[in-house]
């Protein structure tokens, strides 16, 4: 191919999409051959981690700035759809549509605020964090209020959030992994995270740019294309987005119908832990005002603090070009989140509805055992049936199910051949693999940069920088996998834990850094190590029997730890003295697009 | 008042008006979420279900793009926009 790479890339994606199209029609057809289920599976998710590690290992590289910042030079819609590849975990893929399943309402804030986030991002700090030309989140801290604790301080908090983050997501790649490859757990964890560190180890920023682009391409295919079909499949109408307004209602009638029986807590003992029944209505308001908005709220500050997000947007070439790309990661995470309800939609109305062939609330026990599908996710553990009431037919209130099922088991639900099972099963791969990748390296990164290189020994050369990074990635990732391996807590609420420890150090000292020009080193160290404790401290008063206060729960202590950090870091700031003359004047450059970057090419 | 000061004053100005927008489609509306939900919307949903679903989710990536053309406008105009060759 003529040209240099960067201007290529439509056509090296567009090749890449149309060959991933192929192997999928591919596959189809070997299933209609005769291909098991089982290899089908093995052959997506070992088809496109291969792929993703070749782009790693085209990528590799030895310059701090193509290591660092992928030599900044991203363009903004693939920067775009890189971010959106890094937003959008193990999490959002699997575990959402089922949270909204089961929560309705009530969780739909995830939807809210983790979209509602980029309008922060993109007005409040990516343009400006961009035109400071760092390499780091804390390389930014450490910079504007000057000295290293203030520089280590947000490295610490960096590191609390991440790799919270990102146990979760080498646990969604494990269990991936595990049902794909049909290995045990113990073991898939490890093959999940050497498929990711192939991803990052050589290429650094530069590799996981250009696999996420591949990873994006990937999950969306998987997640839309099951959805058009199972609503096109049931005649709920073609573009669902805007055609299932009559299931919604449906649903509501149904539920009016059953009603919600309250489980005795006997009979729910002998549930299967992590399964749960539909309790909460679909599409009606079941949440408070202020459930909802703390939720959401909590979820948009976080996403406008979280270090592997914000440094996405270090790579594009301009200031203009870093906001242009915060809307376009928007406009990609959108097309998924939006498809996210119809999923939760289809799936439980194809489940609940008598009058669907799919149905199963009415059977008897002994049809709904018979069903093929019933028979594999029960033995998968997610679902489960009891005749609490001893009628023989199965009620609303008897049926179980694991959240991860919703976008799991659908398909097959549905009818859908089984090459769409495996298609969504590389969805969820190459979403938690694409997150992980971006979160260890954020880790790595800022160990490395901030710690080492600026803390420790400033006179070390590129290539033992770069080599110290590559060993701290490695050694990061086995701590997440260890930790993972350990299954200590589920994927959606470690997400959102992560997104609550990340607001409450680190939200008001980036934006008043940019802000608020009095802002000093001492008050950013009070506002990011005191927001910390609290949140830390809510957190563990609450989960160790704590009635907590003002309706903030586990689940929103940043709500709590990002008040402190800012009463904190405005009273410590006014009572100490005003940052010097320099300090004054980098803010005031940070605030011009034009000009040199505050800190110099390669520092 | 410098050039630079006029500058950070309009950019500031868009800034609360971003965050106004912002604020109405994530805080504001779902205040009074379920008095809206009773009321039909778009495509036949619930207004509130409508909006959690599709219509704030919306709004945000249009109000990014509105935000990121104003803000290179006002760059342009006190002479801040970055040159191509930077």
């Amino acid at each position: 191919m003529k040209g240099n790479f960067i201007d290529n890339l439509p056509k090296v994606y567009g090749i890449y999409t149309g060959g991933f199209i192929g192997f999928i029609i591919i596959m189809a057809i070997a299933e209609q051959m005769g291909m098991t289920a089982k290899a089908i599976g093995i052959a997506f998710v070992a088809f496109t981690v291969f792929i993703y590690a070749l782009i790693g290992w085209l990528s590799r590289t030895a310059q701090a700035d193509a290591y660092y910042v992928a030599g900044r030079q991203v363009p903004t819609v693939f920067n775009g759809m890189a971010t959106a590849a890094d937003w959008m975990s193990g999490a959002s893929f699997v575990a959402m549509a089922g949270g909204i399943y089961f929560k309705g309402y009530g969780y739909m804030a995830l939807l809210v605020g983790w979209t509602g986030g980029y309008v922060l991002v993109a007005s409040l700090l990516a343009p400006y964090l961009r035109k400071f030309g760092c390499y780091t989140v804390p390389d930014f801290i450490g910079t504007r209020y000057g000295g290293n604790l203030a520089r280590f301080s947000a490295v610490v908090v960096l590191t609390v959030a991440s790799f919270t983050y990102v146990t979760a997501q080498i646990n969604a790649t494990g269990t991936i992994a595990s049902v794909a490859l049909d290995i045990p757990f113990q073991y898939a964890v490890y093959v999940g995270l050497i498929s990711i560190l192939l991803c990052s180890m050589l290429g650094g920023m530069r590799g996981v740019t250009w696999t996420q682009v591949a990873q994006y391409i990937v999950l969306i295919i998987a997640y839309l294309l099951p959805v058009f079909w199972i609503s096109n499949k049931m005649g709920a109408g073609f573009f669902p987005h805007f055609m299932l307004a009559d299931e919604v209602a449906r649903i509501g009638e149904l539920e009016q119908q059953f009603g919600f029986v309250k489980n005795a807590a006997a009979d729910l003992k002998s549930v299967p832990k992590g399964l749960a029944g539909i309790t909460k209505a679909h599409s009606a308001v079941n949440a408070t005002p202020w459930a909802f908005i703390s939720l959401a709220l909590a979820m948009m500050m976080g996403t406008a603090s979280l270090p592997h997000v914000m440094m996405r947007y270090f790579t594009t070439p301009s200031v203009k070009a870093a906001r242009k790309s915060v809307g376009w990661s928007l406009f990609f995470i959108f097309l998924l989140y939006s498809s996210a309800p119809m999923l939760a939609t289809l799936s439980k109305l194809s489940l609940i509805d008598p009058n669907l062939p799919t149905g199963i609330i009415g059977k008897t026990f002994a049809e709904v055992e018979a069903i093929d599908w019933y028979q594999n996710w029960n033995q998968a553990n997610l679902m489960f049936i009891s005749d609490f009431n001893g009628n023989g037919t199965l009620e609303l209130n008897e049926f179980f199910m694991g959240g991860k099922a919703v976008v799991l088991a659908t398909p097959e639900i549905a009818g859908l051949p089984y090459v769409i099972s495996g298609l969504v099963a590389a969805g969820g791969m190459a979403a938690a693999m694409s997150t992980a990748d971006g979160l260890i390296l954020a880790i790595a990164n800022a160990i490395s940069h901030d710690v080492y290189y600026k803390i420790i020994d400033p006179k070390a050369e590129t290539a033992k920088r770069l080599l110290v990074a590559r060993v701290l990635l490695v050694i990061i990732g086995f701590a997440g996998a260890t930790i993972a391996a350990m299954e200590i807590q589920g994927i959606l609420g470690s997400v959102i834990w992560a997104f609550d420890f990340a607001m409450s150090g680190l939200f008001f000292p980036l934006v008043l850094g940019v802000w608020w020009k009095r802002a000093n080193r001492q008050g950013a160290i009070a506002g990011m190590l005191g927001g910390l404790a609290a949140g830390t401290w809510y957190l563990v008063w609450v989960r160790t029997g704590g009635s907590g206060f003002l309706g903030i729960t586990q689940l929103t202590f940043g709500i709590f730890g990002s008040a402190v950090s800012l009463i904190a870091m405005v009273v410590v700031s006014l009572i100490t003295a005003e940052p010097d003359k320099a300090t004054q004047k980098m803010v005031d450059d940070v605030r011009v697009p034009s000009g040199k970057s505050i800190l110099g090419k390669s520092h | 008042m410098s050039n630079q000061q006029k500058h950070w004053e309009k950019t500031r100005g868009l800034l609360f008006i971003t965050l106004a927008i912002w604020f109405v489609f994530s805080i504001g509306i779902f205040l009074f979420g379920a008095e809206m939900n009773e009321v039909t919307g778009p495509f036949g949903y619930p207004w509130t279900y409508w909006f959690t679903c599709q219509g704030s989710l919306g709004a945000f990536v249009i109000l990014i793009f509105w935000f990121a053309n104003r803000q290179e406008k006002i760059d342009e105009e006190f002479g801040f926009s970055e040159r191509e060759d930077e």
